[in-house]
């Protein structure tokens, strides 16, 4: 009999929009700091090129303003470019370690998820990033939706097998 | 690691509202800020609009909405689309994968239609 194998685990697939080149090295935990130094160099720049306002959400979504996609579009041409050098040059991470890109499944969640998470955008002017440093920007009501996002990613554990994908 | 780069991003956050603070309102669309004005929408001091997103409005059927109902669809939609404008819109289209087209489209679009056509009758409320 032939098993034919099928991935239900999506925790998996999401982890392989953000993360795929998690170091299998152990380190002391003071190198954990470097993440707290591009933590922190990524919200500045984000309150800074006001992404993560609520009104420029706004602007964007009624095509009022070339902001959101100026900031948008030179990040994805840049990071093309990252993503070409880091192939062409066959560049490693600082720890020597090699940069492996995967390519990304279609799923039907990119679609329902995609819009759900659209709806989400527009309502909350934020994406799960830049919460955080709304936060930060002393909206400590923030909290509240930072949690309730949360509870959303644990809504989709509990219903995942049972949404179309 | 993640989420010591999500705390860096609370920092960073602090940072910018303090030291690199700009005492200038945000310049936005005249259109949008009239727009604004009906829902009751007139401070521009803050990154999110106080008017509306505060401990006080938590408690209302709009405040409740746009914070709860939104922040939860936030976290919801994230996991279900595998990635958010992050490890899609930004990295996944720099990698030039087209599930993540496809879900940058759909980010739009869902955008667009809360914004036009269903955030102005919940901010009316």
């Amino acid at each position: 009999m032939q098993i034919k194998e099928t991935n239900i685990d999506f925790e998996v697939r999401s982890l392989d929009a953000m993360c795929v080149n998690e170091s299998e090295l152990v380190h002391p935990w003071w190198f954990n700091f470097k993440y707290l130094f591009a933590g922190i160099v990524f919200g500045i720049i984000l309150v800074k090129a006001q992404v993560i306002s609520w009104f420029r959400i706004q602007e964007m979504f009624r095509l009022q303003s070339f902001h959101m996609f100026g900031v948008i579009g030179s990040a994805v041409v840049t990071g093309a470019i990252s993503v070409f050098l880091i192939k062409k040059l066959n560049l490693k991470t600082m720890y020597g370690e090699e940069i492996k890109f995967y390519p990304k499944q279609f799923s039907k969640g990119q679609i329902f998820g995609g819009l759900l998470f659209g709806f989400g955008w527009a309502l909350t002017g934020a994406c799960p990033g830049p919460l955080f440093a709304q936060i930060g920007t002393g909206a400590t009501v923030i909290l509240v939706s930072l949690f309730s996002a949360v509870a959303g990613t644990w809504m989709y554990g509990l219903l995942s097998k049972r949404l179309p994908h | 690691m993640e989420f010591i780069f999500c705390n860096g991003n609370y920092f960073g956050g602090i940072i910018s509202a303090t030291v690199l603070a700009d005492p200038n309102p945000v310049q936005l669309n005249p259109s949008l800020i009239k727009e604004l004005h009906t829902y009751g929408i007139n401070n521009y001091d803050h990154l999110i609009p106080v008017d509306v997103f505060n401990w006080r409005s938590l408690l209302t059927i709009k405040g409740f909405l746009l914070m709860v109902v939104g922040g939860f669809l936030v976290g919801f939609g994230t996991r279900y689309a595998g990635g958010c404008t992050s490890g899609h819109s930004i990295t996944g289209l720099s990698n030039l994968q087209w599930p993540s087209l496809i879900a940058t489209v759909c980010f739009m679009a869902g955008g667009f239609i809360m914004a036009n056509l269903i955030l102005p009758f919940i901010l009316k409320l």
